[in-house]
């Protein structure tokens, strides 16, 4: 997308890794890049906590009466699952990782706007973790992820409190990170870098940053209310005191809902890169594809109420709530279609992260769709808070966040590291997530629209077939998360070297040298192509 | 665009007080205005859900919240909203003298500034001790002899809960201001440079704005319902 102002300096320059070494460098390191490794770490440990629990669950429903727990027990780790997973894992995963990593880098600037709140967000990430973590240790969460009133600020006896707490901290982070990227997409572009300019992956991240800021403040002020009603016994939600339990539900949704767009954002800015790389070719409709990413975090700020169809909302209201849910579709299948339009005719190879973010459409498209279903008045009646819901959202996260977060992570691997990973281990540990992801949930959509509920831990005998066929996806899922795992720590020290750009790809962050300088470019670099522009930079990418 | 670019490479020939990612001065200045205003956005957010919450409340039980609001002390809020309007015109004034270069007025401005948030948060802290002694703070002292009692003691769960957050961003408001000042009587601030300055005011303001509609739906709301 550009050229360097002077011709690639000689590699005399120290890259980020090996500058300054030990702990208190790394700890105390105001560069957007460590940061980011600081988050990958931090967040695959969560991820593999939150995954644990999961396995216990799908362990403990092999057998119709539940094989291993007490019910308290299994809703613990429920919870924690949900609680792990949402705000710990898929929250800060893309953004924290790959989007600190990266937006400097691509818009030519030497760090975010502000380094030290980069920092001190990955600090107030890590308190809120491990606040979180001490209150399971103690004993757990029962509410659900989603804590409603009234059993969580009165009736549950399990640690709420110190849960909340831990969430509230950690919202923090996500507003100083959302913050630091609006700012620094807005001032920091290198000359030449214009808005049209811009990756996709920028104009997905920018919309990201959107809803972290002015959604997460709602969720905050509503953990805060609970906690407050909790410790003090005064009423705010609860009936018995004058409350209203579906005014907390109006308030957790307003977050929650939006925050499955912080979640599938940055997968599809992710994706936005990959396609185009691997099939030779700029994305199909830039412009339509860059403000479909302003339209879903806008429209999606207007839906929250389809989470409560049953929950007593009058008719009128539900019907424009699922008028709404229907319009988010748009912008997601506007997406959907230019990146298969991008493929079509393009050159296509096969890689790990076009695996990765073919998988993704496909997945993705079937979680958009029974979205769809459940945006419905009556379908959603049939199949509220059963296993329909669970798949419907696990496609979306899983399918849709987790596969562009693998994507990304193998796409950008060898800017981070300096290396490659094994491609054919890789090949097939996408395949076994891709197989096993599929054998775990879609079940799930026969068994909740036959009428499991969700979040029991005992159900009927007709149902055990497809619940162990669900635990045994579970398992292959398992093996594949843990392969890349294995293999990228050990392409970390004996990966062939990657150099500059071997996917001959155009972004800015592809121009210099892989590990990256401490201030990412030896020249400031300016931008004169286009996004995408393959056949503008021939010359330059064969070099490469 | 070539002095940008020499300004990046190089960066000696910036002035010290540029962070050395900003490739000129006024990309810093134009990009600390611009983390705060967002910054105010997401406050507007966390204040906005709590009015929203009040304010459903407040329209399904509108007898019992205009008794607790006729509970208010009517003078000692309005004195307090005049005090805050004040600090408002002092900060400003601190912002303009910050512009001309004028250390002294600026450093006079921000104690005036700081000072009239103290006196607001003792007024502040005199009033939570008359809801005390008439038993009107829930959790730990609350009567009501009426039949709305719980909607009664909900007001006031809202006015400690939003009151108090608020005082909480004055405290750090004044926190902040005396980082400011510090910063003026270390000689960090000119005509040339004073973002920090603006940067602050931005936030003081918001918080004062903040508590005029507090006063609105808190003091002003019961005052046509009882008398
Ligand atoms: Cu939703």
């Amino acid at each position: 997308m550009t050229t360097p102002q002077a011709p690639p300096a000689a590699p005399s320059h120290i890259d980020y890794l090996s500058e300054r070494q030990g702990i208190w460098p790394w700890l105390l390191t105001t560069d957007h890049k460590r940061i980011g490794l600081l988050y990958t770490a931090s967040i695959t440990g969560f991820f593999f906590i939150g995954g644990f629990f999961a396995l216990l669950m799908r362990l403990h429903l092999l057998e119709p009466k539940g094989a291993l727990f007490g019910l308290e027990t299994y809703n613990k780790l429920f919870t924690m699952h949900g609680i792990i997973m949402v705000w710990f894992f898929l929250i800060p995963s893309i953004p924290g990782t790959l989007g600190n990593f990266l937006i400097p880098m691509m818009i030519g600037a030497k760090d975010l706007a502000f380094p030290k709140l980069n920092l001190a967000s990955w600090y107030v990430f890590m308190t809120g973790g491990i606040v979180t973590l001490y209150s399971m240790l103690r004993g757990g969460v029962d509410t659900g992820w989603t804590f409603y009133v009234p059993f969580s600020t009165t009736y549950s006896t399990a640690y709420v409190a110190g849960a909340a707490i831990g969430i509230f901290i950690a919202g923090f982070s996500s507003i100083m990170t959302g913050l630091n990227f609006i700012v620094t997409i807005h001032r920091m572009r290198a000359p030449g870098m214009t808005w049209f300019r811009m990756p996709i992956f920028l104009w997905s991240m920018y919309a990201t940053s959107l809803v972290l800021v002015l959604a997460t403040p709602v969720l905050a002020i509503t953990l805060l209310m609970v906690i407050f009603e909790r410790l003090f016994r005064v009423g705010i939600f609860d009936p018995s005191l004058g409350g209203d339990p579906v005014l907390f539900q109006h308030m957790f949704w307003f977050y929650s809902h939006p925050a499955v767009y912080i979640m599938i954002l940055p997968a599809m800015a992710v994706i936005s890169e990959i396609i185009p790389t691997f099939s030779r070719k700029p994305i199909f409709g830039y412009t339509a594809v860059a403000y479909s990413s302003l339209g879903i975090a806008v429209v999606g700020f207007l839906v929250w109420g389809h989470h409560m169809f049953v929950a007593g909302l009058s008719v009128y209201s539900a019907m424009a709530f699922s008028f709404l849910s229907y319009l988010v579709a748009i912008p997601s299948a506007i997406k959907v279609f230019n990146w298969t339009a991008t493929m079509v005719k393009g050159s296509v190879s096969w890689d790990t992260p076009m695996l990765y973010a073919i998988g993704f459409l496909g997945l993705f498209t079937i979680g958009g769709m029974t979205g769809l279903f459940l945006a419905a008045l009556g379908i959603d009646v049939h199949v509220t808070d059963t296993y329909f819901v669970v798949a419907h959202f696990h496609y979306i996260m899983v399918g849709g966040a987790v596969m562009g977060y693998l994507g990304g992570v193998h796409y950008w691997w060898p800017k981070i590291s300096g290396k490659m990973y094994p491609e054919g281990l890789a090949r097939l540990s996408a395949l076994i997530v891709f197989i096993g992801f599929n054998l775990t949930f879609f079940p799930q959509f026969i068994l909740g629209y036959l009428g499991m509920p969700r979040r029991y831990a005992a159900y009927p005998d007709e149902f055990q077939f497809l619940h162990v066929l669900s635990t045994a996806g579970a398992t292959i899922l398992g093996v594949g998360y843990i392969l890349p795992l294995c293999y990228l720590i050990w392409s970390w020290k004996y990966g062939k070297p990657a150099g500059r750009n071997p996917w001959r790809a155009t972004g800015l962050e592809w121009q210099t040298s892989s590990p990256p300088p401490s201030h990412n470019f030896e020249v400031t670099p300016v931008c004169t192509h286009p996004a995408y522009d393959f056949e503008g930079m021939k010359e330059e990418l064969e070099l490469a | 665009m070539p002095d940008m670019v020499s300004n990046l490479s190089g960066g000696g020939h910036l002035p010290s007080r540029v962070r050395d990612h900003f490739r000129t001065a006024e990309q810093q200045r134009e990009s600390e205005m611009l983390g705060m205003w967002i910054f105010l956005a997401t406050e507007v957010m966390f204040f906005g859900a709590l009015f929203v919450a009040f304010t459903v409340y407040r329209t399904g039980y509108p007898q019992a919240f205009g008794a607790g609001s006729a509970d208010m002390n009517i003078v000692l809020g309005s004195i307090n909203t005049a005090i805050l309007i004040t600090s408002s015109l002092t900060m400003a004034l601190a912002v303009h003298a910050s512009e001309v270069g004028n250390q002294r007025w600026l450093q006079v401005l921000l104690v005036l500034t700081m000072l009239l948030g103290c006196v607001f948060l003792a007024i502040k802290g005199v009033e939570y001790y008359q809801h005390y002694l008439d038993h009107k703070m829930p959790a730990v002292w609350f009567e009501y002899s009426g039949a709305d009692g719980s909607k009664v003691q909900m007001f006031f769960v809202f006015y400690f809960f939003m009151t108090g957050l608020h005082a909480l961003h004055m405290l750090v408001g004044i926190g902040v201001l005396l980082v400011i000042l510090g910063r003026s009587l270390a000689g960090s601030f000119s005509a040339e440079y004073h973002t920090p300055v603006a940067v602050a005011a931005l936030y003081w303001s918001f918080v004062d704005i903040i508590w005029v509609f507090l006063f609105a739906i808190f003091y002003l709301q019961g005052l046509h319902v009882m008398r």
